[in-house]
């Protein structure tokens, strides 16, 4: 795998490979040392022009774990203020000498850009991309959901007939659009909730269930349910009346949670606004996989790291 | 050139009857012993070898016990030269490796690079009091100074020559063949 760019270049056995890689990297942890010498002498460069706390410590663990270098640049602080654009800044920091960047636009496309601009030779892994993706986000979304169901009997699974409900702000999610695409290849059924105004114009091509009654999609069932944090940032309207209204019908409140199956499972890829779609007591219960979404990123990302760096380089397309 | 065998099933059979033995003898029981099978192949022999001690020494237990799986891949020095290998998974038996007596299992031991790379990942897992090596067929031409302790048959070969070892676990039936 030269590059990790989009869910959509992965078909169901290399989704599949990558969980199975992750399991290996997982028992690392355990060991009496938790390092691997796998990648000693490559370095990988984080470039995070957007804010983000988990994506860029997990990444920077697992290159860790697997004994590269890192470097890590954020755009607050840096030159990028000064405005310099992203070719310049991938080709400083490609002339220090790295062998991938890991990158986190606020511009959909950028990590695609980045690969197939022949600006620089590193591998690229895509860790979000304006409103596009985060593959890495749905690949331990899918690894959380598989680990809980199947626990060590995991490995060469995939997610047949698992129902997966995704709820919230979907229009501007790169983890809902990664998801849809990764959890139905590996041949779950998606259902989205979510106010009208909050789904993207085109959902209705999407292979998933479309509806904007979060009661309804409770009361019919689910193994999973992921709850979207509302990106306020990225909103330059009024998506829906007030805060308390979008908690009122679509966050995931302690009644809501009570009326959830038994073992459903309650998913957030964080930063969760509690309170707001997601209430204290369904993000600390036993049935939140939220703090094992963390851990198992750090395994997904070892996975990626390793996939996109050990092998000899592939010819360059 | 034609294949030609080597070690019929009944040969695997026994070799691995008798290195099960000069393991037990050169341990002096199966205490702390703890079998770690290289994978693919080593881990069916490391099964082999654990299910004939385990009818030799009630101690060491039937149910595989204290026989586990160890992947090298994230060790190997080869990595950067060939194509992304798929890792296989590390088992280790429950009573883990510190002060135990391990030894390892691989099919056929050429270069030795392979055993480097388990040595350093076994390191990373525990302390054992002693590392031991067993192997089906050792084909020499060794690049590294690492012997084996118990050998199935010594197969003197030329580097030209391939070795094919063939287990009814995953290709059907016990064979080794030279090509």
């Amino acid at each position: 795998m030269r590059h990790m760019l989009s869910t959509r270049d992965l078909d169901r056995d290399a989704a599949v490979g990558i969980l199975d890689i992750a399991e290996d990297m997982a028992d690392v942890a355990t060991r009496a040392v938790p390092k691997l010498p796998t990648l000693r002498g490559k370095t990988v460069a984080n470039l995070f022009f957007e804010d983000s706390t988990r994506t860029r410590l997990s990444f920077e663990a697992a290159a860790k774990r697997l004994s590269a270098d890192v470097i890590t640049f954020s755009a607050k602080g840096s030159s990028v203020s000064k405005g310099e654009s992203l070719k310049d800044t991938a080709q400083t920091i490609a002339a220090m000498g790295i062998d991938a960047v890991v990158l986190r636009h606020g511009a959909s496309g950028a990590a695609s850009v980045l690969a197939n601009s022949g600006w620089i030779d590193a591998a690229v892994v895509n860790a979000g991309d304006g409103t596009h993706e985060h593959p890495t986000q749905a690949l331990l979304d899918a690894y959380s959901i598989r680990k809980r169901l199947h626990g060590t009997a995991s490995r060469g699974r995939d997610l047949d007939g698992i129902r997966v409900t995704i709820v919230g702000d979907i229009l501007h999610s790169r983890v809902a659009r990664s998801n849809v695409t990764l959890l139905t290849t590996l041949g779950a059924h998606v259902t989205l909730v979510a106010p009208a105004t909050l789904l993207p114009v085109g959902v209705r091509s999407w292979p998933v269930a479309v509806t904007h009654d979060l009661d309804a999609a409770i009361a019919s069932g689910a193994d999973a349910i992921m709850m979207l944090r509302v990106q306020s940032e990225r909103m330059n309207a009024a998506y829906f009346p007030s805060e308390r209204e979008y908690a009122r019908q679509w966050g995931l409140d302690d009644v809501r949670f009570g009326r959830l199956g038994p073992d459903t499972m309650v998913l957030h890829p964080g930063p969760m606004n509690r309170g707001f779609e997601i209430s204290a007591a369904a993000a600390d219960s036993a049935r939140s996989v939220v703090l094992d979404q963390v851990t198992n990123g750090v395994s997904i990302r070892m996975a990626v790291l390793y996939l996109v760096l050990a092998g000899a380089m592939e010819a360059k397309s | 050139m034609a294949a030609r065998t080597v070690l019929h099933q009944a040969d695997i059979t026994r070799a691995l009857t008798r290195i099960s033995h000069e393991i037990l003898e050169a341990n002096s029981g199966a205490s702390d012993l703890v079998l770690l099978g290289i994978p693919t192949r080593g881990v069916l022999l490391a099964d082999r070898i654990g299910a004939i001690i385990g009818a030799l020494e009630p101690g060491f237990g039937t149910a595989g016990e204290r026989v586990g799986a160890l992947d090298v891949t994230m060790y190997r020095d080869d990595l950067g030269r060939q194509p992304t290998r798929t890792p296989s998974p590390t088992r280790v038996p429950a009573t883990g490796i510190d002060g135990a007596t391990v030894v390892l299992v691989d099919d056929v031991l050429y270069s030795g690079r392979t055993i480097r790379a388990a040595l350093d990942a076994l390191g990373d897992l525990g302390r054992p009091r002693a590392v031991r090596l067993a192997v089906l067929v050792d084909r020499g031409h060794r690049e590294l100074p690492i012997r084996a302790d118990f050998v199935g048959k010594n197969l003197p070969s030329s580097v030209h020559e391939r070795i094919n070892v063939r287990l009814a676990e995953t290709d059907g039936d016990d064979l080794v063949e030279i090509s």
